[in-house]
C-alpha cells in the first residue's frame, strides 16, 4: 500500500458510513462487558433485523465513552444520545422508539449532561466512536493521516520540533517533557534504538489506559510509529499487564490489520522507512510500571527497577537507546502532526499544555473516566464532571495520583491539575486517579490502606521501601487496634520523608504520600485515633473486644 | 587539568578524579570515608541500601554515591545531621525486619551490619521487630544459607554471576519477602551449576551464607572480587 491508498480508503469508508442513516454503538470494552453489553450488541443486531432497518441502521462495537458506572452504555448516533444501563429486554423499545419512530426513550438516557460539559477529548477522541477492531474505522477518522504526513513532508527534526513546541510532557506521572525526550534519544548514535509504549497500568481504581487501548488501539500504534521515525527506531514493544485480556486481544488485532496494509514492517508505505513492534506482558508487579523496571522485564529478566544514570535514553533495552513513553503520551502525538505544536500547546495551560485522562471513582455521582484540559479545578472534576458526592453527603478529601498520591482536603479544591501544582501540595499526577472520599471514611484507615497495597509491591531491592514501609504499616496496625502513641505521628512523619528521599525508585518516593498528606492535613483524626481512641467514620478499632466483654462472659 | 578530568568538592577537599567515576570511588580514593553495605569493590553497583546516600549542594535531593557519577564543580557532603539521623533509621530499619540477634550469630564480631550499627551510635531499635521464620538450607557439604540473617543486598548473587560466572544464585519473591533462593528454588546440596567456589560467603557481609566450621574473620574477604578481577586483566 502506497501513501495515497490510504486517503482512498478513508473516502470509501467514510461514504460506505454515510449510507446509514444511523449508527448504534454498543461498547463492549472492559467496563461494560460484565454488566451484558455483549448481549446487548446481539439484542440490537437481532432488533434491527426484526424492525427490517438493517440497512438504515449500523450497530458497531465499540469503546468506553467513559460512563462506566452505568454500563452498558450505547450511543445512538446522529444526535450522540447516550443510553445508560441498558438491558437486552429494553433493546427492542429503544430501536422501535429511537430508530424507526424517531423519538429517543428518555428514561433510559445518561443522567447527567454535566458529565461531558467540561472534558476535552483529545486522547479519548475516538473512544465510543469507532469499532477498535476495524482499522478502516479508525482511518475514515483521519487516522495514520499523521504518519503519512510525517513520511512525506516532514523530516525526523521536524517532528521532534513540532512535540517540542507542543510543550506535550509524558503523562505516566512524572511529566519529563516528550520532546527533549525524543532529541535525547534522536541524539544517541548507538543502533539499533528501541521504543517501549508503557501500559502497565498497576494503580488500583485506574483504567485510563486499558480503555485507551481497548477503544482506540491504532492511536498507540500510530504515536509509535511516529516517535520511531523521529527518533530513527526500528522496533518496538508495547509493555501491557497480562490482566488486561480484552486490551490484549484489541492490540493484537491492530497490529496483524497495520501489518496487512504495510503500516508496520519492513517498509512503512512503501517508504525506506522500517518498523515493527510486538506486545511483552507483565507478570504482574506494581513495579514493573517503573521505565528501568520495565526494560529489565522486556529483556526476560525480574522486573526491578535500577539507579539512573544511565538513562533509558542513552542505555535502555540490551544496552541501546530506547523511548520509553506511556501509551497516553503515544496517543497525543498524531494529533499533534495533525494540528501542529502550537496548536496543542494552547490547550491547557502555559505550562502544562493538553489534557490528561482521569480514572474518577469513590463516592461521586458520576463515577468513569474522563478527559479534561490541563488545568481545571479539582472543584470542577468533583461537583461539575462527578456530580458531587453520593446521596449529598459532606465531601471530605480528594485522593489524586493513585496509591502513592495525595489525600488533599476541601481548602485545596480549587487548586488547578498541573504537574508542578499537585507536587507542591504533597500530590502527584500519577497514573490519573483520583478517588472522592466523603465523611464515611476514615483518613488513617485510606492512609493505612495505601501503605498496605505498597508493602505488597515493594520490590524489595531498597531498604526505606522493602523495610521503611513495613514498619510504617505497623505503626498504623497499631493506632488503628487502639495502640497508638503520640510519638507515633513524629516517628511516622520521619519515616515517610525518610522513605521519599532515599527510595531508589519512583515506587518508593512516592508510596509515603498517602501518609505524609493525611498528616499534614487531617493530623486532628490521627490524634483522635491516638488520644481518644475513636474513629469518627467508624471504620477502625472494629475487631476490638472490649474488656468489659470478656469479663461478662 | 588533563582532559577526561573531573575537579570537585568532597566535603571541602577539592579532589580530580576521572571522568565517569562515582561519587563514592571518588571519596574512597580521597580518603573520605562513606558508610556502605551493599557496595563491593569489583561487582556491579546495585544502588539497595541506601546507607551511601550524599548531599550535593544546590539540590534538595539526596543521592546515592555508588551510582552516582561526579561532574564538574559538585559540592559533595558526606556527613551532616540529616545524613546521620537517615543512615541510623535505615540501619533499624534493617535491624528491625529480620531476625538480628548478635549474640547468637556466626558473625558476630567481623559483621559488616554490626560495625556501621556501632559506628554510627545506633544503639537501640526504635521500630518493633520482626522475627523472620524463613528456610535455612544447610544442605551443601559446608556452605549455609540462614536467610533469616539476609539484609538483601545480593553481594552474593552479584559475585556469584559476574565473578564466578555461573548464577546459581539470585532472588524470589519480593518486598520483605524477598529471599536468596539456589537455582530454581532447590536445596544447595543439590545443586548442578554451584561450583562450591565459597565466593559468596566472603563478600557476605551478615551471617547469612557461611562456611561451616570456619571462624568468620578467616572466610570474610571483601575484596575478592576485585582481586579476581585484577587477576583475570593481567
Amino acid at each position: 500500500m502506497k501513501l495515497a491508498d490510504l486517503q482512498k480508503i478513508a473516502e470509501h469508508e467514510v461514504d460506505f458510513q454515510r449510507a446509514y442513516k444511523h449508527r448504534i454503538n454498543v461498547c463492549c470494552s472492559s467496563g461494560c462487558v460484565p454488566f451484558g453489553a455483549l448481549k446487548v450488541l446481539k439484542a440490537f443486531e437481532d432488533a434491527v433485523k426484526e424492525f427490517s432497518v438493517e440497512k438504515d441502521c449500523k450497530v458497531a462495537k465499540t469503546g468506553c465513552v467513559g460512563t462506566c458506572s452505568v454500563g452498558p452504555a450505547v450511543i445512538i448516533e446522529p444526535g450522540d444520545y447516550l443510553y445508560q444501563s441498558v438491558t437486552p429486554e429494553r433493546v427492542r423499545e429503544t430501536v422501535r422508539d429511537h430508530i424507526v419512530l424517531g423519538l429517543p426513550v428518555k428514561d433510559m438516557l445518561y443522567h447527567s449532561e454535566d458529565f461531558f460539559k467540561k472534558q476535552h477529548r483529545l486522547v479519548l477522541r475516538n473512544a465510543g466512536k469507532i469499532d477498535p477492531s476495524r482499522i478502516e474505522d479508525y482511518i475514515a477518522m483521519g487516522g495514520y493521516s499523521a504518519i503519512v504526513k510525517c513520511l512525506a513532508t516532514m523530516t525526523p527534526q521536524g517532528v521532534i520540533y513540532e512535540v517540542t513546541r507542543s510543550g506535550l510532557r509524558g503523562r505516566g506521572g512524572a511529566g519529563f517533557p516528550t520532546g527533549q525526550k525524543w532529541s535525547l534519544v534522536a541524539r544517541s548514535h548507538s543502533t539499533p534504538k528501541y521504543i517501549v509504549a508503557n501500559l502497565d497500568e498497576g494503580d488500583p481504581g485506574v483504567f485510563a489506559n486499558r480503555t485507551l487501548a481497548e477503544a482506540d488501539p491504532h492511536a498507540i500504534l500510530e504515536g509509535m510509529l511516529i516517535a520511531a521515525y523521529a527518533v530513527g527506531a526500528e522496533k518496538g514493544y508495547i509493555y501491557i499487564r497480562a490482566e488486561y485480556p480484552l486490551a490484549i486481544q484489541t492490540l493484537q488485532k491492530a497490529i496483524v490489520q497495520a501489518r496487512a496494509m504495510t503500516l508496520l514492517g519492513d517498509s512503512v508505505l512503501e517508504t525506506p522507512f522500517k518498523f515493527d513492534l510486538e506486545l511483552r506482558f507483565g507478570a504482574g508487579a506494581f513495579v514493573a510500571g517503573e521505565e528501568t523496571a520495565i526494560l529489565a522485564s522486556v529483556e526476560g529478566r525480574r522486573a526491578m527497577p535500577r539507579p539512573r544514570p544511565p538513562y533509558p535514553a542513552n542505555s535502555g533495552l540490551w544496552g541501546k537507546p530506547t523511548l520509553i513513553q506511556n501509551v497516553e503520551t503515544l496517543a497525543n502525538i498524531p494529533v499533534i502532526i495533525q494540528n501542529g505544536g502550537e496548536w496543542f500547546s494552547k490547550v491547557g495551560t502555559t505550562k502544562c499544555s493538553g489534557t490528561k485522562c482521569f480514572s474518577l471513582t469513590g463516592q461521586i455521582n458520576n463515577p468513569g473516566l474522563i478527559e479534561v484540559p490541563m488545568g481545571i479545578t479539582l472543584r470542577e472534576v468533583v461537583f461539575e464532571i462527578g456530580g458531587g458526592i453520593q446521596n449529598n453527603r459532606p465531601f471530605k478529601a480528594v485522593l489524586v495520583g493513585g496509591p502513592s498520591g495525595g489525600c488533599l482536603p476541601e481548602a485545596l479544591l480549587d487548586l488547578p491539575i498541573d504537574y508542578d501544582s499537585l507536587t507542591k501540595v504533597g500530590a502527584i499526577m500519577g497514573s490519573g486517579g483520583i478517588v472522592v472520599i466523603d465523611d464515611q471514611s476514615c483518613m488513617v484507615d485510606t492512609a493505612k490502606f495505601f501503605t498496605d497495597f505498597c508493602v505488597e509491591e515493594s520490590c524489595g531491592k531498597c531498604v526505606p521501601c522493602r523495610a521503611g514501609l513495613v514498619k510504617v504499616q505497623e505503626i498504623f496496625n497499631r493506632i488503628t487496634t487502639g495502640d497508638g502513641k503520640v510519638e507515633d505521628i513524629a516517628a511516622l512523619d520521619k519515616a515517610g520523608n525518610y522513605i521519599k528521599e532515599a527510595s531508589l525508585c519512583g515506587l518508593g518516593q512516592t508510596a509515603p504520600n498517602p501518609v505524609l498528606t493525611t498528616l499534614r492535613y487531617f493530623r486532628d483524626e490521627y490524634l483522635e485515633h491516638i488520644v481518644d481512641k475513636k474513629c469518627r467514620a467508624g471504620k477502625c478499632f472494629r475487631n476490638l473486644v472490649k474488656e468489659e466483654e470478656v469479663e461478662d462472659q | 587539568m588533563s582532559a577526561g578530568t573531573v575537579k570537585l568538592k568532597i566535603d571541602n577537599i577539592e579532589v580530580n578524579v576521572p571522568e565517569g567515576t562515582m561519587i563514592l570511588e571518588a571519596a574512597r580514593a580521597n580518603g573520605v570515608v562513606i558508610p556502605t553495605l551493599c557496595d563491593v569493590e569489583g561487582l556491579t553497583a546495585y544502588g539497595g541500601c541506601r546507607m551511601c546516600m550524599v548531599e550535593i549542594h544546590g539540590s534538595p535531593k539526596l543521592f546515592a554515591s555508588c551510582v552516582t557519577p561526579v561532574s564538574t564543580g559538585m559540592e559533595i557532603v558526606t556527613q551532616s545531621d540529616k545524613l546521620k539521623e537517615y543512615r541510623k533509621m535505615a540501619l533499624q530499619f534493617i535491624l528491625s525486619e529480620r531476625s538480628h540477634i548478635c549474640s547468637v550469630c556466626v558473625a558476630n564480631n567481623s559483621c559488616e551490619l554490626q560495625k556501621l550499627a556501632n559506628e554510627l551510635g545506633v544503639d537501640h531499635v526504635q521500630f518493633e521487630r520482626e522475627w523472620t521464620s524463613f528456610p535455612v538450607d544447610s544442605t551443601h557439604d559446608f556452605l549455609v544459607l540462614d536467610r533469616n540473617r539476609c539484609i538483601l543486598c545480593t553481594r552474593c548473587v552479584r559475585v556469584c554471576d559476574e565473578i564466578e560466572g555461573v548464577h546459581t544464585l539470585d532472588l524470589k519473591l519480593r518486598g520483605k519477602d524477598e529471599q536468596v533462593i539456589v537455582d530454581l528454588d532447590d536445596q544447595w546440596g543439590e545443586s548442578t551449576s554451584c561450583t562450591s567456589c565459597r565466593k559468596c560467603a566472603k563478600v557476605c557481609p551478615v551471617g547469612a551464607i557461611y562456611v561451616e566450621g570456619e571462624a568468620l574473620s578467616e572466610t570474610k574477604d571483601k575484596n575478592v572480587a576485585k582481586f579476581v578481577l585484577s587477576r583475570r586483566n593481567r
